[in-house]
């Protein structure tokens, strides 16, 4: 149990997708302008990280390392990731057309977005076994949102700045990412110890 | 040759394996739409302004097919000739779209009122209005640097005798020179004659008095006169109802009667010689 929450906490705090890992950082600079749209955006990408890990997972043990297929594992988990991204949106809208519609833009625009495939290489690569690979999505889109939420705070409070011509727009929203990002920092270490 | 194979093999059938579940997927799970959507959607010019008041376009076409009776004129950019198409699509009677036109808020030229400042920076009314709240000595006025003219695509708008004025002719309604002005004195109206109220000051009429000779003082002699009951003197400035006006029996009775003329009627065709840029 004690292992499930280490890797749950640390997917979230240390080693952040978008603040320390560094990916996704296109929806993080793209959809953070509002609280409401960041919030749909990253359960949006919570969501699809969760199932892309729950299909690539038992694709690549069962089915690309017995026939020592290993190095297809990018392409083949891109093809899938895609594939069930157009799934969802599909069900979604017959289904839950409400759902469909606060999430909107952002389902597909997940198709392409790195955080989500390097979640799930990522759990190949640590060695983790399925509950450990879906703990560490959950963990790392929960991050994702974490980042999300407090960035948008972040940059509705940049709206309301007095910014020098130079740094408006995207300059200074770089500079707040940065300064967040580094905020970050301060996690490493704190997990292991809070364990040991 | 076969290291390619094996590579390529097993890609292939996951990819085929995936287009076969989206294909049965989007077949099973098709949301029928309605038809009309996309044929509306094409004589929409695509601008996605929202002048219509829907979300874009798309917004528009939806709310056509779906809701009856929504009005088929609400297109200010695609004029007559939309609206034609779309009554012609839907079966329903054309209408005429009443065409936008920019009106300036303001009569108060140099013979009316001053400058409170000597300005002399940017020549931007955005830049004077954060740094003096205003340059004349009505802060709700133009200030005649013409951020306005700057942001009208069609050269409608020009300064003369230090304020706006729009040339009714050239005006298309984009509504750009409304989002530029900083003391939102400029604002669309149907392309109808019709009296407009220039002032945009809410002051008290002693304070309206010294800073702008043609400013409203809310006298409410206006409200008295008119013989629809169109006109409400709100924070000591005169609002017209425009639904009242057209039964009006005696038009232009306010734009006669008001005390510092700043009722006047709309026609400022013409008076703008907007050189080109």
């Amino acid at each position: 149990m004690t292992k499930f929450l280490i890797i749950m906490l640390s997917a979230v705090f240390i080693n952040n997708y978008v603040l320390s890992r560094f990916l996704g950082i296109c929806p993080f600079l793209g959809v953070s302008k509002k609280l409401n749209q960041a919030t749909g955006m990253s359960l949006a990408v919570i969501f699809v990280m969760l199932m892309a890990t729950a299909v690539t997972w038992p694709i690549q043990m069962y089915l690309l390392e017995p026939n020592n297929l290993g190095y297809l594992q990018t392409i083949v988990f891109i093809l899938v990731i895609a594939s069930l991204v157009q799934l969802v949106e599909i069900i979604l809208k017959r289904y839950i057309p409400s759902l469909h519609k606060s999430l909107g833009v952002y389902l597909p625009l997940i198709t392409t977005n790195c955080a989500v495939l390097g979640v799930t290489i990522l759990n190949i690569d640590e060695g983790y076994s399925f509950a450990e690979a879906m703990v560490n999505s959950l963990g790392s889109g929960l991050g994702f949102f974490l980042a999300m939420v407090m960035f948008s705070g972040v940059r509705s409070k940049l709206e309301g700045a007095d910014i020098p011509k130079a740094f408006q727009g995207l300059p200074i929203t770089l500079v707040a990412a940065s300064i967040t990002s580094l905020s970050f920092l301060g996690f490493t270490g704190v997990i292991e110890n809070l364990f040991a | 040759m076969n290291e390619i194979l094996t590579a390529v093999i097993p890609v292939v059938i996951i990819g085929l394996i995936c287009a076969a579940v989206l294909v049965t997927a989007s077949k099973i799970m098709a949301v029928k739409e309605n038809e009309k959507i996309p044929k509306i959607r094409e004589c929409l010019p695509g601008a996605n302004c929202g002048a219509c008041g829907f979300a874009g376009c798309d917004g528009y076409a939806k709310a056509l097919a779906e809701t009856e009776g929504t009005p088929t004129n609400l297109c200010v950019p695609g004029g007559d000739s939309v609206s034609r198409k779309i009554s012609e699509l839907l079966g329903v009677e054309f209408e005429d779209v009443i065409e936008k036109v920019a009106v300036v808020h303001c009569s108060g030229d140099c013979r009316f009122t001053q400058d409170r400042v000597e300005y002399s920076g940017i020549e931007s009314c955005a830049a004077a209005k954060l740094i003096f709240s205003s340059k004349g000595e009505c802060s709700y006025g133009c200030m005649g640097l013409g951020d306005c003219a700057k942001a009208c695509p069609n050269n409608a708008v020009c300064i003369e005798s230090g304020i706006a004025r729009i040339n009714t002719k050239q005006c298309v309604g984009c509504g750009l020179c409304v989002k530029a002005c900083p003391n939102t004195v400029i604002s669309l109206m149907d392309d109808v004659e019709r009296a407009v109220v220039a002032c945009n000051n809410k002051d008290k009429g002693a304070q309206t008095r010294k800073a702008c000779k043609s400013g409203c003082i809310g006298c409410k002699k206006c409200e008295k006169v008119c013989p629809s009951g169109a006109i409400k003197v709100v924070n000591n400035l005169a609002q017209i109802d425009y639904s009242k006006c057209p039964d009006c029996e005696d038009f232009g009775i306010c734009a006669r009667e008001c005390t510092t003329g700043c009722i006047v009627i709309s026609d400022f065709t013409g008076q703008c010689n907007a050189a080109p840029n």
